[in-house]
């Protein structure tokens, strides 16, 4: 009996022991000052956002943030329950969401683009398609690669009298938002039949998880067609598809024209930070050399931040420090990732929206 | 003594407490699954069971769950009828048959089998095992065969059939070693008995263990089923992922959709303010009343058929 006793002291003094020792060394409260700062949303941004917040982090040793690659909806349900300091998201807010979450700012901080990457025997990267070819071929309307629609824009090869197999993703996702947003524009028939979504409702083809998992079936398949982001085009080799501009030209997807989409599609104008967002796209953009399939993807935080609970003034000045330094220096860390930087239009732009929020009704410095 | 008692006491209520809240945790399960979804069902009622559209578009909203409880259990089922004789087979041979020296290892090797995460066996389905099966199976059958309407279409490897392949590869460790128990647990003496009035091998094993054990067998493959029902990473991978109509597994080699799958797929990224949302806590509901439905039809099968028709005493 005695012994039990015993054994059930000690069994309690080590639990709390190790409860105590986890405090000790692991909470951040006993280091010097520290702030902590959370965020959560797309999975898209994840890599640059997370090599950004590590070099934020040894720049600023009294700042720890953690970012939850959850999906952009996990991170949209984040800031509507105000469990979050920020979110991110690919897609801007619709008006049911904008409702749920008064007040929330729109900050693009790096720029998304979609490829039309596809596997041919012997044809190189470069085939040409138009938007209208595209939304044909992912609506099951054109079914051969040598389907005169097709050939037609491609003279110099000889395309095969093989079935397509169209790949798309099977998640939810950002990059088929951007995508099945420019089917919607370039296509009559897809906008009135599918229509524009993270997921749709996809009449032919095969979905594959995430970029990696289209990348690789992509690859690994014959005769496929699938829609990838740019990084994971790029990382991967894979052979893409020329898209036609409004211009008529010919644009392959690389940083530089990309970049170009975003300079001349912001200069369109962009609403303010608080704006609505939801009908803001950068498909099409008119410049000449202008890649069509291009979007924003966003931060999302509020303009008044004492409706998070627990903000406190030195929160809300760590947060809005991040947020600059995400849009200024934080860009450099882009293009070795494969993404693209904000050009300077949209910088302005976000530089009025960061220095817009406040804690309390008072302005947070922005440095 | 008196000290005893009362230890006695609050033992019993500890463990009344803990095993209260297995069933505290299901209906909490139940009742969130089924409060989430209640705007969907009240929207679309029971054509959210019976209908096939799945479109989460804004302005276009209708979802139907039926082709992926389709694709949930026609995966299962080709798992099971792969599954089934080869967990059985392995079962057999490593308690009847194999020496200790191959049946110690082998054991060994399938209870590890189990151990390995899903989303590994989900890669080498996707990396390796789809071109196996397209190049050796789904091509030769939809070349000769392919007036049959289950083998119709041009196989990719990201089908109906590869799921259930993987599936069968998943669930042979939980029903083998299920069975081997099982088997081991039947006494000798029946094995004896047999033996002594003439029975061969394959008699005995056929006539008197597999029937002595045939319940334990069943549960085994419940089981069994119980993992293959639920699975997600692994199928998601290598199903192909269609949706709406396009998911009905009419043919083995067309890409189809299971529940698990569809939830994995669209949860993440569903717009909390939309009817997607619910629409995903539906499905999970669906797919908890199969689970339940499962378990109580087997329980059934066991208490009521086995084990009068096998006249063997548990």
């Amino acid at each position: 009996m005695n012994n039990k006793i015993i054994l059930a002291i000690v069994a309690i003094a080590v639990v709390v022991a190790g409860v105590f020792g986890y405090m000790y060394f692991f909470s951040p409260q006993t280091s010097q000052a520290q702030v902590t700062l959370t965020g959560s949303g797309a999975t898209f941004p994840y890599p640059l956002l997370d090599t950004m917040i590590k070099q934020y982090q040894t720049q600023k040793t009294n700042v720890q943030i953690n970012y939850q690659s959850i999906g952009s909806g996990g991170g949209i349900a984040a800031l509507e329950g105000k469990t979050v300091d920020f979110a991110a998201s690919d897609a801007p807010l619709g008006a049911a969401d904008m409702a749920k979450a008064p007040g929330t700012l729109h900050i693009p901080e790096t720029i998304g683009a979609v490829t039309l990457a596809y596997s041919l025997p012997n044809i190189p990267t470069g085939l040409h398609l138009t938007g209208s070819v595209i939304a044909d071929i992912f609506s099951g309307k054109v079914t051969m690669w040598n389907d005169p629609e097709i050939q037609g824009l491609n003279s110099n090869v000889t395309l095969p009298a093989k079935n397509i197999l169209i790949v798309h993703r099977s998640d939810g996702s950002g990059t088929t938002f951007i995508f099945t947003g420019y089917l919607t524009i370039s296509s009559d028939v897809w906008k009135n039949a599918i229509g524009q979504g993270k997921t749709v409702a996809w009449p032919v083809g095969i979905g594959a998880n995430g970029n990696t998992g289209v990348a690789s079936v992509v690859q690994g398949t014959q005769y496929t067609i699938g829609y990838v982001e740019l990084a994971y085009a790029s990382q991967n080799k894979m052979t893409v598809a020329a898209i036609q501009n409004p211009a008529g030209n010919w644009i392959l997807p690389t940083l530089n024209t990309i970049q170009i989409a975003v300079q001349s599609g912001a200069s369109k104008g962009l609403p303010t930070g608080s704006g609505d967002w939801s009908s803001v796209n950068l498909l099409n953009a008119p410049d000449a050399q202008a890649y069509p399939i291009v979007s924003f993807t966003y931060l999302l935080v509020y303009k008044e931040l004492n409706v998070i609970p627990g903000m406190t003034q030195t929160k809300a000045t760590a947060l809005v420090q991040f947020l600059w330094w995400v849009v200024h220096d934080g860009q450099g860390n882009a293009p070795p990732l494969a993404y693209v930087q904000l050009p300077a239009n949209v910088v302005k732009i976000d530089e009025a929206s960061i220095s817009s929020i406040t804690f309390n009704g008072q302005a947070v410095p922005t440095s | 003594m008196n000290q005893n008692k009362s230890a006695d006491n609050v033992f019993k209520i500890l463990v009344a407490v803990l095993a209260a809240s297995a069933l505290i945790i299901l209906l909490i399960t139940g009742y969130t699954l089924l409060s989430g979804s209640l705007p969907v069902l009240e929207r679309f009622g029971l054509s959210f069971f019976t209908g096939t559209q799945w479109n989460p578009v804004e302005g276009r909203e209708v979802f139907g769950a039926l082709p992926y409880l389709l694709g949930t259990l026609v995966t299962s089922a080709i798992a099971l009828l792969i599954g089934v004789p080869l967990s059985l087979g392995i079962a057999i041979f490593l308690v009847e048959m194999a020496p200790r020296a191959v049946r110690v290892p082998v054991s060994y090797f399938v209870d590890i089998l189990a151990a390995v995460p899903s989303v590994i066996y989900g890669l080498w389905g996707l990396f390796v095992l789809r071109y196996w099966l397209v190049d050796y199976i789904e091509t030769p059958l939809s070349t000769y065969l392919g007036w049959i309407p289950v083998f119709s279409g041009t196989p990719y490897g990201l089908d109906v059939f590869t799921a259930g392949v993987i599936l069968a590869i998943m669930i042979i460790p939980t029903i083998s070693s299920v069975s081997r128990e099982v088997i081991k647990a039947v006494p000798n003496s029946i094995r004896e008995g047999a033996y002594s009035i003439g029975a061969t091998r394959w008699e005995v094993i056929r006539n008197w263990v597999l029937s002595y054990g045939k319940s334990g067998l069943f549960g085994a493959v419940i089981l069994g089923l119980g993992r293959a029902i639920g699975e997600t990473m692994a199928v998601t991978m290598v199903i192909g992922n269609t949706v709406g109509p396009a998911a009905i597994p009419t043919s083995l080699f067309k890409g189809s959709q299971t529940m698990s799958s569809l939830i994995a797929n669209g949860f993440l990224e569903a717009t909390p303010a939309s009817l997607e949302l619910p629409a995903y806590i539906g499905v999970g509901l669906l797919l908890l009343l199969l689970s339940l439905s499962i378990n109580v039809l087997a329980e059934i099968m066991v208490s009521r058929v086995l084990k009068v028709k096998g006249g063997a005493v548990e």
